[in-house]
């Protein structure tokens, strides 16, 4: 791997390398190195570019790396990966994708990720968006994540964008069965002239089933962000969407709720609150030594660690 | 040595055509080594007088001298960076930001398990179930308090403003309390309060009122007469 493919994989995966136990690195639309062990295992599908990737029944304490860089400039890479987790299976799966893009043209991965989670499995999913390179040149992603969470299983997403991106419309969708959860962490910071759309549909759609959104961004410089979040309750069940989000010199923020209570007994809350860094904090940090900016930074800091 | 030199404080009202004295012709020498409590009803400017001293607002008239410096027009970082440490009446919340990134930046440094565990223990609370926490609304108002007196120790300093620390502070905790700002005594500290078990630990008390020029006496000469029923006009009397 070159200098530039090790950066990305640090800033997107915190990987040194090539990680241990299962893995796949693709890179500029082809595999670069994959691994599958007894535990998980990783196919390419033969239909289309992508991968199936298996973990069985009962597997606790694993994990799966499956980052994605784009180094070539210019290209459109598009991938389809579903995901097939076992009864009662634990396990962390760290994707994420970094794009180094020197041209001035467009650099765009588009991955389609489908989980289907056995009852009783517990996924924790880390998914990092990454760009930098040539500030001309457009740095994109439009992931579609599509989760079916069955019977007391349990799909925790966290997603992080914190710079260097110009456009992103991420779409997630998820199904939640019986006493089945769905958490999502999302932590964005949009800067200059970019662009950020976040999509969310959550159907509950078992009894006792859940679901926590939580939403955290900065929006900085020109850059826009679009929240948008329908939930529906179709059964006895709870369900949390909180956007918090602070604006920047000429940025704007949208933020979009929608929550349906089908069931009489679902139980729906969203909350959203898009505002300037508030001024009692400034001068708390200030009165502890820091100037406005550092109290500035140090607020932007902590809200997105 | 802290000084406040005929000081005024004027706010404008709605409209900008009509000016509200709040503080006037304020002299007050707060001495080193010792404990002033600053006490007076609502509305004697309590509070604007930390503001004053902290740089959060500038006297329309007057002087801040602080070791022989005018430190008027420092802003609020200079004069934190002088050693100048507050403890506000309403604590602030932060949304995101754990108690632990809180202290960090309060002692400007990264602390060890030890060094929060004994910021946080002198106010009352367990380091292992507060520093991961985030200082927002799932906090009490009490427990908040605590981490704002905490971020005031972890910081440090040869000044402390404390704006009516006691508040919302559960009463059996007081005497830990009390005993905690006793031991800054080596500072000069100056704490806005109406509690008699505060001014008890006090040297000098200030007794702040809307009409008449502030009096200023020692703890044995002020107290008497304010805890009596009609102290505030007998301490002004009296004194």
């Amino acid at each position: 791997m070159e200098k530039i493919d090790l950066d990305l994989l640090m800033k997107i995966a915190d990987l040194h390398g090539i990680p241990e136990g299962s893995y796949n690195i693709r890179k500029d639309g082809k595999c670069l190195s994959r691994n599958s062990t007894s535990d998980i295992e990783i196919v390419p599908k033969t239909d289309k570019d992508g991968i199936d990737i298996i973990v069985k029944p009962g597997v606790k304490g694993k994990s799966v790396h499956i980052p994605v860089i784009l180094t070539a400039g210019a290209m459109l890479d598009k991938v389809y990966n579903d995901f097939y987790i076992g009864k009662g299976a634990d396990v962390t799966i760290i994707a994420g994708c970094g794009i180094h893009n020197e041209t001035c043209g467009e650099a765009r991965h588009d991955g389609v990720h489908t989980f289907y989670l056995e009852e009783g499995c517990s996924v924790k999913y880390i998914e990092r968006h990454y760009g930098e390179g040539n500030s001309e040149g457009k740095k994109e992603f439009t992931p579609i994540t599509k989760v079916y969470v069955k019977k007391n299983a349990h799909f925790y997403l966290e997603s992080t964008q914190l710079g260097g991106v110009t456009y992103t419309d991420r779409l997630t969708l998820a199904t939640v069965y019986t006493n089945g959860k769905f958490t999502v962490r999302e932590k964005l910071l949009t800067d200059n002239e970019e662009k950020a759309i976040t999509r969310f549909k959550v159907k509950l759609v078992g009894r006792d089933s859940s679901a926590e959104v939580v939403s955290r961004s900065v929006a900085r410089g020109n850059s826009y962000q679009s929240f948008i979040s329908d939930m529906i309750g179709k059964n006895r069940s709870f369900g949390h969407v909180e956007c918090d989000s602070i604006l920047l010199d000429n940025a704007r923020i949208l933020s979009t709720p929608k929550i349906d209570a089908v069931s009489p007994e679902a139980s729906l809350v969203h909350e959203a609150a898009v505002g300037k860094i508030a001024g009692e904090q400034l001068i708390k940090l200030m009165t502890l030594g820091l100037t406005e900016k550092e109290a500035e930074d140090a607020i932007i800091k902590g809200y997105l660690a | 040595m802290l000084e406040l030199k005929n000081v005024d404080f004027a706010v404008k009202e709605e409209g900008g055509k009509k000016t509200t004295k709040i503080l006037s012709d304020i002299s007050l020498t707060f001495p080193e080594k010792s404990i002033t409590v600053i006490t007076g009803q609502n509305g004697s400017g309590k509070s604007t007088l930390v503001k004053l001293i902290t740089g959060l607002e500038s006297p329309t008239a007057g002087q801040i001298i602080y070791n022989g410096r005018d430190i008027t027009s420092l802003s609020v970082t200079e004069r934190a960076r002088m050693g100048f440490t507050t403890a506000f009446q309403q604590p602030v919340r932060f949304k995101g930001i754990t108690v632990k990134k809180l202290l960090d930046i309060a002692c400007g440094k990264q602390s060890s398990l030890g060094q929060l565990c004994e910021y946080l223990s002198q106010v009352g609370l367990c380091a292992r179930n507060y520093i991961d926490r985030e200082l927002d609304g799932s906090l009490s108002g009490g427990e908040a308090k605590r981490i704002e007196l905490a971020m005031a120790i972890a910081k440090g300093g040869d000044v402390f403003l404390l704006d009516e620390p006691e508040a919302g502070i559960d009463l059996w905790s007081f005497s830990d309390l009390t005993n905690l700002f006793a031991s800054l005594r080596d500072k000069t500290v100056l704490i806005v309060s109406h509690q008699s078990k505060i001014m008890e630990i006090a040297d000098n008390i200030v007794l702040l009122d809307k009409e008449s020029a502030p009096v200023i006496g020692t703890r044995e000469e002020m107290l008497p007469a304010l805890q009596n029923r009609n102290g505030v006009c007998a301490a002004r009397k009296g004194v």
